[in-house]
């Protein structure tokens, strides 16, 4: 008797819940649900036929009838020349130096003012937020002109420095940093000056591994924007030494190249590691965007 | 006894200012220097060409209103954001709620939704552009299939706008969507239990009773910045058309790049980025109104 | 107004069983709480009762109609939450008008804007107002009508819920622990004015809390739930006096009652060195558990504390004191059986009214109770009921 309570009971929820699955399936829910799979099919085809065409010969990509899979493999050819024969790879590298460079600034500046700003008294304080918040919703647009003049004066055009000048200090992380901070509990840090921390032991040790989401948050959201920036590489890099992998796309703005399949390569070469990006800190990512909302 | 407190004060003051001097340097270097300078060269005539220039007062802010190429470009932008806005607003709004009510292939939505968000515009672009390309493009190849006419999106005056629209959308939605479902998260689910006692079951009044007011802040903050976004229009339109066909796509941020930085008009194009500043604290304005009287309950 | 009947109502979560079966009827006009530890599934009862749940089987019958089916509002059940779950963005007026504007208005004219395009509703809008403003006045808050939830205290808050409850004349009043939000003052005080309602209303309440006071000191009866099984059923003195199982009367009373392992053998029950007579009740020897509440032992030879006379044959146990505490007008001693040092033993006693200084417990000392107040279980912890302890035979002789 105890046996066949035992084989049956797990059976039972699970038909329970099959026939509950199939009860709550309205056709509004079904067609909800072909809608968003249609739609998801819309954003994702983009990349299938980039990849695909990547691996296609020049004659293959336009064909009139298309198919994800080449009918003649030219994938290793395409990669091969644009890794090798053209200098994505420099591309690439600039890429992720110049977004390097400005993370690590932006970290170095944003968390120690945040934190003055959060939770110290100091004279001027008021105006320093309050220039913080006006200057998020400056974009680099406005201050193109003079920054870029700036630049020229200074000689410096096309250099890693004047890629990374603009971003150097982000309002953005200084205020949203500055928020996670306030909401830390001001009693840990006068049990902290207590036990005989000083200032910057409290910053270090308590603060800073306490910001540790908020921080990755930041760094996947700042190196993505600047990864993906077309607006400043188009005004201040020159050479193609210095050309970021966004940039690079401008080559084939005009028709120019013929060469298809070694195009969608390229593309696919310079979308990949924000893809990377993606699957591996999506979380991340979308905490930032909605710290980001939550300010209001 | 007020000894030792005033000298923890000290203390703390002098470690608050080294801890905010770097950033406020870069701050005065990066934003408020430029800010003002900015204001100074949208007075004068100063070309990068020659390096004489003199003080003209308002004549470029004059020049600005009587320029058909910045009425043209105002235009555009107008008719690209009337285009742009409902679809980057109704649609993630949409998917927020269809995706957050189901249990199953949820994560799934949202990664597949969510993707363009993190990709590199430019690159993608590319690849729009050859989808929709006039001849050979699948899009095209399609409608064709169907017995369609064929659509010159990126190449027509009449359909540029929108093909650059539903390029962007492509690229936004998702990000909004997360906006939305990250509004609907916070939620109470007790609200909805109360609105099912007290007789809102249908999903009509689930919606306006509960999800939609609660919603308005996210609301009012994902209509603000996606008119921003709209505003910001440049990637795309760089990559794709550079304006054309016939100024068709010349939107206000392509205008005032071409002034500054193809022309040289340094002192037309700081008058015309002023205005484009303008604009954004007017929508920051909007927000603080609209979101002090959402979010406040 | 109605009769509920619950019968064998089930309900599992993933393969955890949250309900295991309940039978449970509830009187038209009855004051009924669910009570148990949190987990117990008390809360899910009443989210099925509610409707906002739906069972995995058995019946629900409202006034002998089943409406295991019906959707939440086809039952004409009001709720209030425990978090209250007011509407953020509407006003007190608004909040609690929404179960009439459901009810009474058509789709369309609930819609953002309908109030333009619906003149012929005038009547219908203004009689929802008249009645919120007459439940608003019962509950005394007409003064706060035009306010956010975010605008008032939590007592306030509390009557808004309450006043959304009753607005719509609801068959069945479901609460699920709405004073737990509360501090305690305001606790007692919205404690008396919900059994008030309940008096002067004569609706059925079905009221869901952890906090066996509450429940004592509000219903007609009370269900113990535990681990899904209803545990015992019944008013909330025979509850405390005549409990059911060993459960039941460890729930209930605090501090817990005193419990006993015990051997009855040839008819002699013994446990912590008592040895007592055995009448009645299944024969043959056996392990019994033996329970007495705190306030049932009798402290002898501490000064200060007030000794209540016995009545009938008594025994007594020698006790090590090992902490006391000073309840004001009672105190609780805490210690263990002098030759049993495995059980501890608990003894709540009235401080003398004649005595000023502190109360002082010698560290060894004997407590008395009579045999009347021993109740026995079983060891599958049920009651043992008609058993007659006497005082025996060798315990006598000593």
């Amino acid at each position: 008797m105890s046996l066949i309570q035992t084989a049956s009971a797990p059976m039972a929820p699970l038909m329970t819940r099959a026939a509950q699955a199939l009860k709550g399936l309205t056709p509004g829910k079904v067609l909800t649900f072909l809608v968003l799979l249609g739609g998801a099919w819309v954003v994702i085809f983009p990349y299938v036929w980039m990849i695909s065409s990547s691996l296609k010969p020049t004659d293959e990509v336009y064909d009139a009838d298309f198919t994800i899979w080449p009918k003649t493999f030219a994938g290793v050819q395409n990669y091969l020349d644009v890794l090798i024969e053209q200098p994505y790879p420099t591309f690439l590298l600039n890429s992720l130096i110049v977004c390097a460079g400005v993370l690590a600034v932006q970290l170095v500046t944003a968390i120690p003012a945040a934190y003055a700003l959060a939770k110290l008294k100091f004279r001027g304080a008021t105006i320093l937020l309050g220039t913080v918040i006006a200057c998020i919703t400056i974009p680099i647009n406005v201050t193109s002109i003079p920054l870029y003049l700036g630049l020229v004066r200074a000689g410096l055009l096309d250099t890693y420095f004047s890629m990374m000048f603009p971003f150097l200090v982000s309002v953005f992380a200084i205020f949203l940093f500055r928020q996670f901070f306030k909401s830390y509990p001001e009693s840990i840090i006068e049990a902290a000056r207590v036990d005989g921390f000083s200032e910057i032991e409290i910053v270090l040790r308590l603060i800073v591994p306490a910001a540790v989401p908020a921080v990755a948050a930041f760094s996947v959201f700042s190196f993505v924007a600047h990864w993906n920036d077309l607006y400043w590489p188009l005004i201040v890099v020159q050479s193609q030494d210095k050309m970021t992998a966004s940039l690079s796309m401008m080559q084939y703005r005009s028709e120019f190249d013929i060469n298809y399949g070694r195009t969608f390569a390229a593309a696919t070469v310079v979308t990949i590691p924000m893809l990377i990006v993606f699957f591996f800190a999506r979380r991340a990512f979308v905490r930032g965007i909605t710290m980001s909302g939550v300010k209001g | 006894m007020s000894a030792p407190a005033s000298l923890l004060m000290r203390r703390q003051r002098r470690l608050a200012y080294w801890l905010v001097a770097p950033a406020v340097l870069l701050i005065l270097v990066i934003y408020v220097v430029p800010m003002i300078l900015v204001f100074a060269a949208s007075l004068t005539d100063y070309t990068l060409v020659s390096d004489y220039w003199e003080f003209v007062g308002l004549d470029n802010y004059r020049r600005m209103f009587g320029d058909p190429q910045f009425a043209n470009a105002l235009h555009n932008t107008l008719i690209y954001a009337l285009v742009f806005l409902p679809g980057a607003f109704f649609t993630p709004l949409f998917l927020a709620i269809a995706i957050q009510s189901r249990r199953r292939f949820r994560s799934f939505f949202e990664v597949i939704y969510f993707m363009p968000v993190t990709s590199t515009l430019t690159a993608m672009a590319l690849v729009w552009s050859a989808l929709m390309d006039s001849r050979q493009g699948i899009i095209n190849n399609s409608l064709q299939a169907l017995g369609l006419p064929a659509i010159n999106f990126l190449g027509s005056p009449d359909t540029v706008l929108y093909a650059l629209a539903g390029i962007s959308l492509w690229s936004v939605i998702g990000f909004n969507m997360v906006l939305f479902l990250a509004g609907l998260t916070a939620i109470p689910q007790n609200l909805y239990y109360a609105a099912a006692v007290d007789g809102a079951d249908h999903p009509v009044d689930r919606f306006f009773r509960v999800t939609w007011p609660m919603l308005a802040p996210t609301s009012v903050f994902v209509a603000v910045t996606s008119s921003i976004t709209a505003f910001k229009l440049f990637d795309v339109v760089a990559m794709l058309t550079q304006g054309k066909p016939a100024h068709a796509s010349e939107v206000f941020l392509y205008l005032t790049f071409l002034e500054g930085f193809e022309y040289f008009n340094m002192g037309y194009s700081a008058a015309l980025s002023v205005f484009f500043l303008g604009i954004i604290f007017l929508f920051a304005l909007v927000q603080t109104l609209l979101a002090d009287r959402a979010g406040r309950y | 107004m109605a009769r509920l009947e619950l019968k064998d109502i089930r309900k599992s979560f993933g393969g955890t069983d949250v309900l295991r079966g309940i039978d449970l009827d509830v009187e038209d006009g009855e004051f009924m709480s669910l009570v148990g530890a949190s987990g117990c599934g008390k809360s899910t009862l009443l989210r099925i009762i509610s409707g906002l749940e739906n069972a995995d089987s058995g019946q629900i019958l409202l006034d002998g109609r089943p409406v295991g089916d019906d959707p939440p509002s086809g039952r004409n059940v009001a709720m209030v939450f425990q978090d209250y779950a007011l509407y953020p963005h509407m006003s007190v007026a608004q909040n609690m008008a929404m179960p009439l504007v459901m009810a009474r208005l058509p789709i369309y004219a609930r819609l953002p804007g309908g109030r333009l395009f619906t003149p012929h509703l005038r009547g219908s809008r203004a009689d929802i107002a008249l009645q919120v403003e007459k439940v608003a006045g019962q509950l005394r808050i007409d003064h706060l009508l035009s306010r956010r939830p975010a605008q008032l205290s939590g007592g306030q808050r509390q009557r808004v819920a309450l006043g959304r409850a009753l607005v719509r004349n609801p068959s069945l009043f479901l609460m699920d622990e709405p004073l737990s939000n509360l501090d305690a003052k305001l606790r007692v005080e919205v404690r008396k004015e919900i059994v008030e309602l309940h008096r002067k209303s004569d609706l059925t309440f079905v009221y869901v809390t952890h906090d066996q006071t509450e429940a004592m000191t509000m219903s007609d009866r009370v269900a113990l739930l535990r681990h899904g099984r209803l545990l015992q059923v019944a008013m909330p003195g025979s509850l405390y006096f005549d409990p059911a199982t060993i459960d039941v009367a460890r729930f209930i009373g605090s501090p817990e009652i005193n419990l006993f392992p015990a051997r009855r053998k040839d008819g002699t029950l013994s446990f912590a060195g008592v040895r007592l007579s055995l009448s009645g009740g299944p024969m043959g020897d056996s392990d019994l558990m033996v329970a007495i509440r705190p306030e049932a032992l009798v402290v002898k030879g501490a000064a200060g504390v007030a000794s209540s006379p016995l009545e009938g044959p008594q025994f007594s146990i020698g006790v090590t004191r090992e902490a006391i505490e000073d309840l004001g007008a009672e105190i609780v001693i805490h210690g263990r059986i002098a030759r049993m040092p495995d059980i501890a033993l608990r003894i709540r006693a009235q401080k003398s009214l004649h005595h000023a200084g502190p109360v002082a417990v010698p560290a060894q000392f004997d407590v008395r109770a009579s045999l009347s107040s021993l109740l026995f279980f079983g060891a599958d912890g049920q009651r043992i009921n008609g058993v007659t302890a006497g005082v025996a035979q060798k315990a006598l002789a000593r």
